[in-house]
């Protein structure tokens, strides 16, 4: 069994990795502190996989009219995102990522005085900003190519401290088709478990779309026999739009309940955003 | 001394545990998660995977081991999968290749590998990574005198242009494919098809191309070309002019004219210089095309999948006239293509036309001596980058002196420890052919890009001189020590890139 380890990264952004945990962590603010909070950070992380393991059975199981009894920190984030969403099927797990990143953030910036700082969980991003700061971040529209689909700027005042990124290609199975969701929302966490529900939804019946069990796919699947996306051809331009329109749909839904402030969907080219004038400005770039 | 895996992704450093087996299920214990992985599977991190029932690292770093020629005795340190045991190793015959050693792109620390190895007395250093390619393409040659296409035309994979067809060569068509514009220059969907065509072909996959105005062509590296669902078996000998030459003095005697039908120079036997030579009394078979010189005519017909890559199926429509003062009956002709696939036997009546007959045993030895000259047709896929760039400063603090060493040849260059040809001129952009690296050294990046294992050798001290990462530099021993690996043995056609 092979433990948790730590690299510093260039710039002195910090590196650690557990199992299927990847982080980069990069803070701003004065070098001692900067220095103690990754400190800080890094004594939270050694165990966190192994709390979080020990109660992977409650969160691999769909959440229904109970609240799951969660009793680690991050697991209780996980539990907490999803709760909201319990009307269709999912479970805490779809909010681990983003869990993790909101759990590393506090422990980073506990007691420490520092101007800003973001925890990146392979793509699942948690935010600390003070007053007059703020993080610009591009979206990668599609997975295969590196191009920029947006650029956004959070700033202080934005109800904004999480950012999650979720679709069919990604390590976690979906059961939608889309190439990208970007949501932004007030944790991590809730960007997560937002992201994976919305990409879910982004679908079309296609013959081109092959999908198969989850266990199929991975065996400790928490979506079980459901059919998970393996393969997405080249669609015709109105299955692209009837996927993206549905996707936005549950997006907006979502956003009335103030589940998610922002979303941004990309499937084959075509792009959805909810973005509405004045608060998050998702400017296109090629 | 520096620990090599400070420069690598930490995880990489870890060999697996064995996992412990449920049936045809593996629990994992590479770390806390314990995934269930089940055969053909991968567990929550896609590091680890179930392949036949073990449990291996995804992307696990390839190192070739060549054996001991001389002495007989074949000496096996390192059995395939298996983390070394701490014994002595050679690193005469041990190479590190860059396949699975991931990279610092955009190389702001050195390469993930830097070893030194002892090699006739002089101490070496390879310098180990994976390259990420933007600027990159293949070259493909493919043995068919088969149309193809017009040259310049776009060559398509599912509708989008991947590269174009370029120069025809002797008894080949060549295309140029991939390339910065395409990978990146053009649509997102035109970038992404082009990638993966790429990187099937590198990896010695199958790739369907289709041509404007031209074929559909079923392209693998090492295997036959499928030119619109025909295989082709063989090159063609020669052009017809050069058939004709071959064997003019093995026809005497036995035929009295002889016409090799290929879409390049059709050959007519008793004008050819060849014929004069063996002083054959001309025939009077005039054959339609431009004459170039005599017995050498060109555009007999136009390209296409019959006859010697021409679109004929009767030989004889290609014969214009037969000049009656100076043909006579019972003229013997042969028709023949420049593969011998295909070959008729003539012989002309009182009214000096052509009438099919059985072909004699002498004529068809030098029929069948045509297709045995012809050698297996191929399809070849040489990569062709430029690493020239950014990857260098993983190599030394001062890129033009590695770019100087390399044209020196001072520093070899090696592709998963495959020959490589350093074009000449500014940048380091090099050519290797697909055929001579390890299975599936290709990979790719989303920008789209492919990533290739690339290796710098060599010693020591020029190493130092030209400002190298000596602080980086680790025995390979230790570098064994520390990471998952395979390995393989050692290509015999490859020559060993350490040492003088």
């Amino acid at each position: 069994m092979s433990g948790p380890v730590r690299a510093t990264l260039s710039g002195g952004r910090q590196h650690f990795q557990h199992g299927p945990i990847d982080l980069v962590i990069e803070a701003w603010g004065a070098p001692a502190e900067v220095a103690a909070a990754y400190e800080q950070a890094w004594r939270a992380f050694q165990p966190a996989l192994e709390t979080l393991v020990a109660e992977l059975a409650l969160l691999r199981a769909p959440v229904g009219s109970v609240v799951p009894l969660a009793r680690g920190p991050v697991a209780q984030r996980m539990v907490a995102a999803v709760w909201r969403h319990r009307g269709v099927f999912v479970t805490p797990m779809a909010a681990v990522a983003g869990a993790v990143a909101d759990e590393m953030l506090e422990a980073l910036c506990a007691g420490r005085r520092l101007d800003k700082a973001y925890v990146n969980d392979g793509g699942d991003i948690a935010l600390f900003l003070q007053p007059r700061r703020h993080f610009d971040a591009g979206i990668v529209a599609e997975p295969q190519r590196a191009a920029l689909g947006a650029t956004f700027r959070v700033r202080w005042q934005d109800p904004v401290r999480g950012i999650a990124t979720s679709g069919w290609r990604g390590r976690s199975q979906s059961l939608g088709i889309a190439d990208a969701v970007t949501v932004l929302a007030a944790s991590a966490a809730q960007a997560d478990a937002a992201a994976t529900l919305v990409a879910n939804a982004l679908n079309v019946e296609h013959p081109a779309i092959r999908r198969l069990p989850a266990r199929e796919v991975k065996e400790d699947s928490d979506l079980g026999e459901r059919l998970v996306t393996v393969g997405v051809g080249l669609l015709p331009p109105e299955a692209i739009e009837a996927a993206l329109d549905a996707g936005l749909r549950e997006a907006r839904s979502m956003q009335r309940r103030r589940l998610l402030a922002e979303a941004f969907l990309s499937l084959q080219g075509s792009a959805r955003t909810t973005a509405s004038p004045g608060l998050l400005r998702f400017t296109k770039s090629r | 001394m520096s620990n090599p895996l400070e420069v690598r992704d930490p995880e990489d450093a870890l060999a697996p545990d064995c996992g412990a087996m449920e049936g045809d299920v593996i629990r994992c214990d590479a770390c806390p998660v314990l995934c269930r992985i089940r055969k053909g599977q991968a567990g929550a991190c896609d590091r680890y995977a179930n392949v036949d029932g073990k449990l291996v690292r995804v992307d696990p770093l390839v190192v070739l081991q060549r054996t001991l020629d001389s002495g007989g005795q074949v000496v096996r340190f390192l059995e395939p999968g298996q983390p070394w045991d701490g014994a002595l190793v050679s690193g005469a015959n041990t190479f590190l290749t860059g396949i699975g050693a991931t990279t610092t792109y955009p190389d702001y620390k050195p390469a993930p590998f830097i070893v030194s190895s002892r090699m006739q007395g002089v101490d070496m250093v390879t310098v180990v990574t994976e390259g990420i390619f933007s600027y990159c393409g293949l070259k493909v040659k493919i043995d068919t005198d088969r149309y193809v296409g017009p040259e310049q035309s776009a060559v398509r994979v599912g509708g989008e242009q991947i590269g174009h067809v370029t120069t025809a060569e002797y008894g080949s068509q060549m295309l140029a494919l991939g390339g910065v514009r395409h990978l990146t220059g053009g649509t997102k969907k035109e970038g992404t098809v082009t990638c993966e065509a790429l990187l099937r072909l590198a990896n010695k996959e199958p790739v369907e191309v289709t041509i404007d105005g031209g074929a559909t062509v079923v392209v693998q590296a090492g295997a036959a070309p499928v030119v619109n669902g025909a295989r082709e078996e063989r090159m063609r000998v020669g052009c017809g002019s050069a058939t004709i030459g071959i064997f003019a003095r093995q026809w005497h005697g036995h035929a009295d004219e002889v016409i090799v039908v290929d879409d390049h120079i059709t050959g007519v036997l008793t004008e050819h210089q060849a014929g004069r030579f063996l002083e054959m009394r001309p025939a009077g078979l005039r054959v339609r095309g431009r004459k170039s010189t005599p017995g050498r005519y060109f555009k007999v017909a136009e390209p296409g999948l019959g006859w010697g890559g021409t679109d004929i199926t009767d030989p004889l429509s290609i014969v214009e006239r037969i000049d009656p003062k100076i043909a006579w009956p019972g003229l013997r002709l042969l028709m023949v293509s420049t593969t011998g696939e295909d070959a008729e036997w003539f012989v002309l009546d009182e009214k000096l036309k052509p009438q099919q007959a059985p072909m004699p045993a002498p004529i068809r030895a030098v029929v069948d001596r045509i297709a045995e000259n012809c050698e297996p047709a191929l399809c070849t896929v040489l990569f062709m980058g430029g690493a020239g760039g950014s990857l260098r400063a993983g190599v030394t603090e001062n890129p033009v002196r590695l770019t100087r060493s390399v044209k020196e040849l001072v520093t070899r260059v090696t592709c998963g420890g495959a020959p490589v040809y350093v074009w000449p001129g500014g940048g380091i952009t090099l050519m290797v052919d697909v055929l001579r690296m390890p299975e599936r050294s290709f990979g790719y990046v989303p920008t789209p890009a492919l990533v290739l294992p690339i290796e710098f050798t060599l010693p020591l001290a020029r190493y130092q001189a030209m400002g190298g990462h000596v602080g980086r530099v680790v025995p390979l021993a230790d570098a064994l020590a520390h990471a998952q690996f395979e390995a393989q043995a050692w290509p015999a056609q490859n020559p060993w890139p350490v040492g003088a």
